[in-house]
């Protein structure tokens, strides 16, 4: 796999699969700006231009050869309350999880550590 | 029930520590998602849209208890303490870490269980009747035809990259209750006219997906001893001309429907002819070896009809109800084939916590010979309970919400996991189910429509039987939303039919309202006992269409 194949229209995020656990990951910057990767979408590092979409994909395509995560792409998204929300309902999915299921997934919390859990709106 | 013996056992063992080194060296680095994906999938485990996915072969629907007990513990220590029933009849964890799964197969495998072939261009899980044993319209037990093949399929040199996947299910029964017209192969165990032996009516070609298919006969009586050497020259027939350019015309249904149902046959039977049969059909020995292992338990004798069942039903109508709908009349006297709904109102259909799964164990121990079936509708079965048993058994499953007397009714609904979980998806199907089914909630309502299968997938590849639904539900996408494309007088029973489009799509919420006026086109029109599928056949799909139409355009 590849990685991203085409990019979607800006804004974007960076989303994946991390390979030991499968759960959602999103591309972020740390404090010393470089990037990693977060479990909570709220904290994805939105890409509002072209060297910022480049700068993602060329971190999809590392973590994905370093297998660090699977199934790597950008996706487009819209500002919410300031907080980046995925345009396509299918990607909007895994920034949540399962929609009968609201203990599950994002939308419960899982992964995301307290102070850095989003309020839900 | 069947037995791993020596071989089966090192096998499946062999294999849990082939995969243990592969996901070592995948987490490690030494091999790449490219390299690892077909190593996994060959072991069941998929990647969906939240998580990893582990399929679990449940061969021919057939568990005992300490199966669906062990099933119960990795649910609750490998993932979020349920499971999801499929009409494949396997079970699928939704969120198992791939760290894990090494060990999840070996828990597996100390029950006799595995997820081999579960995915892949293999053939794959062997499905059956899930009343085999036991249903009255029955001339013989299909399971051991069925693990006969699963013997012969399984890691089967030639057969291991077929074009596409490969799907048998098998019934011994005059009424199709395991959809064999909808697989690649369909068997039907019936007795030749005039020598009154058993032989098998051979369905191939048929297929949901893209282009749904119903199986065309290619033998009307194939003698029983001669099973492996025809399904062979089948296999060899597909694999050499079936395509491989284009996935979507993979299957062995587009190879028979470009050449014709009489020159598939033609050419399978002349490699039939050539083959060496005796050198590939199973020992005689060998099929009664594994006959036995099938062998109905030792049933007590009992009354026809019994009267503490009778008495108690007398005096509690929603029990007597729940006997109605839920239960299945059984070859041996004072028995009862007893399904239990995996479709209360409002919850995923087909899923099981872990406490429920032990619950069901405990009673398949108790009171059904430690045997239970999954069905294809995403149910399960105890097949050997005595009727006087049924009280008991109906209050404990009351207690943990198993108790939903909706069997074949409209509540009673099929659904893929969709949008929910899965990453090919288009639309999701469980909250359409779940709308559909509190729409529908009241008792005397349901039984009032009687019986009616509603059935749903969430993308074109109809995991979920939607061409074969009397009505069937398709989640697509339209203009950046989910849209549902409904069909109208589909079957899936030895009247196999694909269902027909009744309109455009329609939105989400508008699911139930469509519905809403299709049954009613039904009660308002229906003569006699007519049931609502017998309706639609009567009636064509005029008056449906147009019912339905209104709602369509309505919203449109
Ligand atoms: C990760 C989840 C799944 C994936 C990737 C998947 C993939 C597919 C694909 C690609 C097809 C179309 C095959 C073809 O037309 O050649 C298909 C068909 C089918 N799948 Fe699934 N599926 C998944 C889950 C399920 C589940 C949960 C069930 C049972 C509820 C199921 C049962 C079936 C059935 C019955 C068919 C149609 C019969 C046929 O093969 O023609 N699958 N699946
Ligand atoms: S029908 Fe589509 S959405 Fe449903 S399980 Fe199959 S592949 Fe997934």
């Amino acid at each position: 796999m590849a990685a991203a194949v085409k990019r979607p229209p800006l804004p974007a995020i960076l989303l994946a699969n991390d390979l030991l656990d499968g759960d959602i990951v999103f591309a972020t910057a740390a404090p010393d700006g470089a990037l990693v990767w977060t479990r909570d979408p709220a904290h994805a590092l939105v890409a509002a231009d072209d060297p910022a979409a480049e700068r993602l994909e060329a971190y999809a395509a590392n973590q994905l050869a370093t297998n660090h995560v699977v199934d790597a792409y950008l996706v487009d998204v819209a500002i919410e309350g300031g907080l980046p929300v995925p345009r396509h309902y299918r990607e909007r999915m895994k920034t949540l999880g399962p929609s009968n299921r609201l203990d599950l997934g994002k939308q419960a919390g899982e992964g995301i550590d307290a102070q850095s859990k989003r309020v839900s709106a | 029930m069947y037995r791993y013996d020596e071989f089966d056992e090192r096998f499946v063992r062999e294999r849990v520590a082939q995969f243990r080194d592969q996901v070592s060296r995948r987490l490690d680095g030494s091999l790449t998602e490219d390299e690892f994906k077909p190593l996994r999938l060959k072991n069941g485990v998929y990647l969906q849209l939240h998580a990893y996915m582990l399929r679990i072969a449940v061969p021919y629907g057939t568990l005992s208890g300490r199966q669906l007990r062990q099933l119960a513990l990795i649910g609750e220590k490998y993932d979020r303490g349920y499971g999801h029933f499929t009409t494949r009849t396997n079970l699928q964890f939704n969120w198992p870490k791939l760290r894990d799964i090494p060990d999840i197969l070996d828990l597996l495998a100390d029950v006799e269980m595995h997820c081999i072939q579960t995915s892949g261009n293999c053939i794959r899980n062997v499905t059956a009747d899930h009343f085999a044993g036991v249903a009255q319209d029955e001339l013989e037990d299909p399971r051991p035809t069925a693990e006969l093949l699963r013997q012969w399929s399984s890691l089967h040199p030639e057969f291991s990259y077929l074009p596409r996947k490969f799907k048998i299910a098998v019934t011994g029964a005059e009424h199709d209750r395991a959809v064999i017209k909808a697989h690649d192969i369909g068997l039907r165990l019936r007795r030749h006219p005039d020598t009154h032996e058993t032989c098998y009516e051979v369905s191939v070609g048929g297929g949901l997906g893209r282009t749904p298919m119903i199986g065309k006969v290619v033998r009307d009586y194939l003698p029983k001893p001669d099973l492996l050497a025809y399904l062979e020259a089948i296999m060899r027939v597909y694999n050499l001309e079936g395509r491989r350019d284009n996935k979507y015309k993979a299957r062995v249904k587009i190879l028979v429907h470009e050449i014709g149902v009489e020159e598939f046959k033609r050419r399978v039977e002349e490699e039939f002819a050539r083959l060496d049969g005796p050198s590939v059909n199973a020992d005689p020995a060998e099929i009664a070896r594994i006959a036995a292992y099938f062998a109905p338990p030792a049933y007590e004798t009992l009354p026809e009809v019994s009267r503490v069942l009778e008495a108690t039903k007398a005096g509690n109508p929603a029990f007597a109800r729940w006997v109605e709908t839920n239960t299945t009349p059984h070859k041996a006297p004072g028995y009862t084939a007893l399904t239990i709904s995996l479709k209360p109102i409002g919850e995923a259909p087909g899923d099981a916590t872990s406490d429920q799964m032990r619950l069901v164990a405990d009673l398949a121990e108790q009171y059904s010979h430690d045997e239970l079936r999954v069905t294809h509708a995403q149910n399960l079965v105890l097949p050997h309970v005595r009727q006087r048993d049924l009280f008991a058994i109906w209050q404990k499953l009351g207690e943990a919400g198993l108790a939903s007397a909706n069997i074949g009714l409209i509540t009673d609904i099929i659904a893929c996991p969709g949008l929910d979980y899965c990453a090919l998806a288009t639309a999701r199907s469980i909250p359409i189910a779940q709308a559909i089914q509190q729409r529908f909630a009241d008792d005397e309502r349901q039984r009032l429509i009687g019986e009616l299968n509603i059935k749903i997938s969430g993308c074109i590849n109809a995991c979920g039987h939607h061409h074969v639904g009397h009505i069937g539900i398709l989640g697509l996408e339209k203009r950046g939303i989910e849209s549902y494309q409904i069909t109208l007088g589909g079957e899936s029973t030895e009247n196999a039919k694909i269902g027909e489009i009744l309109g455009p799509g329609v939105a989400a919420e508008d699911v139930p309202e469509a519905i809403e006026r299709i049954v009613e086109v039904y009660l308002t029109q229906r003569v006699g006992n007519e049931s609502f599928i017998e309706s639609v056949r009567r009636l064509g799909l005029a008056p449906f269409k147009a019912a339905f139409q209104e709602v369509a355009h309505a919203v449109a």
